[in-house]
C-alpha cells in the first residue's frame, strides 16, 4: 500500500483457482472505504467490482492483479490478468454467458454475471482484452 | 439537552470482578472492548449488546442492569411478558399455566404471553412479503443485535430491513391497549415487564430501534427470578388457563421458527452472530439476491440461546419444537382479534434507523487518507501475531487505536523489547 499525495495505492496478488484466498482483496478495501467514512451505498458498489473481478481472475485468468487507488473523489479499480482474454467481449457483457467449467459452476460460481456486475456496480467501465495475452478492466467509482 | 438513552447500554462490566484477561475483548463482533491497566473497558458506539461477553467471562464480570421487583411498586398494574424462549427452560412435561402463575405469584397482575404476538406478526410479515415491493433478501427484524450489527457494520443492508416491530413490543402494545380499556386505566398506571433472555432486547426497551418510545417499562432477566418461579409454581393453587399462541407461534423461539411460521419457501436461517455476519458479508454482496428471507439471531439456536437462560440451548431448542409440536389446538388468538390487531398499527416501524459510522477514522477525507497511510506504516511496525497484550483485540485494532490517539506503540511488548534490547545493545535512549 502506497498513501502519498492523499491517494492510497491499494495492490493484490491473484493466483489463478485460488478459492481459499478469493474475496480478502475486496473485503479489504470495503474496510478501508469504511475508514475513510465513504457512503455505504457506493463502498457496497466498489466492494461488489472488487469481487466480482477478484472472482473473474480467479476463475478465468492463469493470475493477475488487482489494483484500487482512492482519492477523496473517487475510487479506481484495475483488474489485469495474464490471458487467455475474452474472444467477444460483447458476448462476455451479457448477462447469463459464461464460459466456466462444471466444477466452478457446481461452487455457486460462473453465473454470467460477473462482468455485467461490474459495470452496473461502476460509473465508468473499460474493457480492453487480447486473445491468448491479457484482460485489464478498468472501473472508476465516484465517491461525490 | 443531551438524551442519555442515547448511550444506555444493558450490558456492563463489574470492575471488582474483572481481572483484566482478554477473552471478552478476543469475542467481541464489533471490536467495541479495550483492556486498560488490567480492566475491559466497553467503547460504547460500538456495542451492540449482543451478550457474547457475558458468555465468555469466566469471572462473571460482564452483565446486564435490570430492573429490581420493587419497581412493581410504582403502578397500579403490572403485566408480565413471557417469551416464546421460556418454553424451553422447563421439561416438557410441565404445565405452563402452572409456570404463568409462578410468575403472576412475583407481584404481577396478569402475565402475557409473547408468543400471541409472534401469531400477529407472522400474518403481518406473510402479507408485507406478498407485495413484492421490498429489496431482496429481505431481513428479519427479530433480533435486536441483529438490526444494530447492520446500523454499525453493514448501513446499505438497512434498506433490506422490513420495518416491523418484534414480538415483545407487539405483545406490550397489545397487552397494555387492552388493559387500559378493560380496566379504565391510564397509560402510566400499568407496568408491563419483559422477562428478558438477552441483554439486546433489554437495551431496546430503552433505547428503540424503529420507534420512538417502547411501551414496556422495564425487564427483569429470567436467570435472577427462575428459582423463584420454580418455587411459586410448585405450591401454587391458581387453576388459570392462559391464552396460549400457536405452536408456530411458540416456535419463533428457535432459529428458522420464524421463517417456518410464515411459510417462507425460499429463506436462510442463521444464527451466532459470527455466522450472522458471515452471510451479512454475502447479503452485501450481492450474492443471495435470490433469496426471499434472511432470518439471522446472534445468539446459537435463536432465542433460546440467550445469555440470560438459564436451560443449554440445544434442550431448550428441541424442547420449543416438541411442545410447538404437542400443543393444544385451544386457546389460540381468533382471526378477527389478529385483524383487529393489524388495523391499529402497532407493529410497524415510524423511525429511521440511522447508519452508525463508527468505523470512520475521520470526518475528513483528506485526513482520513492520511491516517490510513499512517496506519499501514504503524501496522508494518507490529508482529501481526494478534496476542492481544497491549489491551486491543487484535494488532490491526492497535494500529487504529494508534491512529485515533487512543493507544501507543508501545503498548506493544514486542515492539517495546526490541527497543530495550536497542538500548542495551547501543546505550542509546529509547
Amino acid at each position: 500500500m502506497d498513501g502519498s499525495n492523499n491517494k492510497i495505492t491499494l495492490e493484490y496478488n491473484i493466483m489463478q483457482n485460488d478459492f481459499k484466498c478469493a474475496g480478502e482483496a475486496s473485503s479489504n478495501v470495503k474496510k478501508i472505504l469504511n475508514q475513510l467514512g465513504i457512503d455505504s451505498k457506493i463502498v457496497r458498489r466498489a466492494a461488489i467490482a472488487t469481487y466480482e473481478a477478484e472472482m473473474n481472475i480467479v476463475i478465468h485468468s492463469l493470475g493477475g492483479k488487482i489494483i484500487v487507488t482512492i482519492t477523496s473523489d473517487v475510487i479506481e479499480i484495475k483488474a489485469h490478468d495474464r490471458g487467455p482474454g475474452i474472444k467477444d467481449i460483447e458476448l462476455a457483457m451479457q448477462e447469463g454467458y459464461s464460459t466456466a467449467s462444471n466444477l466452478v459452476r457446481e461452487l455457486g460460481f460462473g453465473a454470467g454475471m460477473g462482468l455485467p456486475n461490474m459495470k452496473k456496480c461502476s460509473d465508468i467501465f473499460n474493457i480492453i482484452s487480447r486473445e491468448n495475452e491479457e484482460t485489464l478492466v478498468s472501473m472508476k467509482i465516484y465517491i461525490k | 439537552m443531551i438524551d442519555l438513552r442515547e448511550y444506555f447500554h444493558s450490558v456492563v462490566l463489574d470492575d471488582a470482578k474483572c481481572n483484566g484477561c482478554t477473552n471478552c475483548m478476543r469475542r467481541c463482533p464489533t471490536e467495541a472492548i479495550r483492556v486498560r491497566e488490567r480492566k475491559a473497558v466497553i467503547i460504547k458506539d460500538r456495542c451492540i449488546d449482543c451478550g457474547e461477553c457475558i458468555r465468555v467471562c469466566p469471572y462473571h464480570a460482564k452483565d446486564v442492569i435490570v430492573d429490581d421487583l420493587n419497581i412493581l411498586k410504582n403502578y397500579k398494574y403490572n403485566i408480565a411478558i413471557s417469551p416464546m424462549s421460556l418454553y424451553g427452560q422447563f421439561s416438557i412435561d410441565t404445565d405452563m399455566n402452572k409456570v404463568f402463575s409462578g410468575i403472576k405469584a412475583l407481584g404481577f397482575d396478569s402475565v402475557f404471553d409473547e408468543g400471541i404476538a409472534a401469531d400477529v406478526l407472522t400474518i403481518a410479515i406473510r402479507d408485507i412479503l406478498k407485495s413484492n415491493k421490498l429489496q431482496k433478501p429481505v431481513i428479519s427484524s427479530l433480533c435486536p443485535a441483529v438490526l444494530r450489527i447492520i446500523q454499525v457494520r453493514f448501513p446499505s443492508l438497512i434498506d433490506n430491513i422490513i420495518a416491523v416491530e418484534s414480538p415483545m413490543e407487539v405483545a406490550a402494545r397489545i397487552i397494555k391497549t387492552k388493559t387500559m380499556k378493560d380496566y379504565g386505566l391510564d397509560y402510566d398506571d400499568i407496568g408491563v415487564f419483559y422477562l428478558a433472555q438477552c441483554p439486546a432486547k433489554v437495551t431496546s426497551i430503552k433505547r428503540p430501534i424503529g420507534i420512538k418510545k417502547s411501551y414496556i417499562d422495564g425487564a427483569f432477566s429470567i436467570k435472577s427470578i427462575y428459582g423463584d418461579i420454580v418455587k411459586n409454581a410448585k405450591k401454587t393453587k391458581d387453576n388459570e388457563n392462559y391464552i396460549k399462541p400457536s405452536p408456530k407461534g411458540i416456535g419463533w423461539g428457535r432459529v428458522g421458527g420464524q421463517s417456518y411460521a410464515i411459510g417462507i419457501e425460499n429463506y436462510l436461517a442463521v444464527d451466532g452472530i459470527e455466522n450472522v455476519i458471515k452471510v451479512l458479508e454475502e447479503i452485501e454482496l450481492g450474492k443471495l439476491n435470490n433469496v426471499d428471507y434472511f432470518e439471522g439471531l446472534a445468539c446459537i439456536g435463536g432465542c433460546v440461546g440467550g445469555p440470560l437462560n438459564v436451560e443449554n440451548p440445544f434442550i431448550a431448542k428441541a424442547r420449543i419444537r416438541n411442545i410447538a409440536r404437542n400443543s393444544s389446538e385451544e386457546n389460540y388468538v381468533s382471526q378477527s382479534c389478529i385483524e383487529d390487531i393489524l388495523s391499529k398499527d402497532l407493529i410497524t416501524w415510524t423511525e429511521k434507523i440511522i447508519p452508525k459510522g463508527v468505523m470512520t477514522l475521520d470526518s475528513d477525507i483528506t485526513m482520513a487518507i492520511k491516517k490510513i497511510e499512517i496506519l499501514n506504516q504503524i501496522q508494518k511496525e507490529l508482529p501481526g501475531i494478534d496476542c492481544s497484550s497491549c489491551g486491543a483485540p487484535s494488532c490491526s485494532a492497535l494500529a487504529e487505536d494508534i491512529v485515533r490517539g487512543m493507544a501507543s506503540i508501545d503498548d506493544c511488548i514486542f515492539v517495546l523489547k526490541e527497543k530495550i534490547k536497542m538500548k542495551d545493545n547501543y546505550g542509546g535512549s529509547i
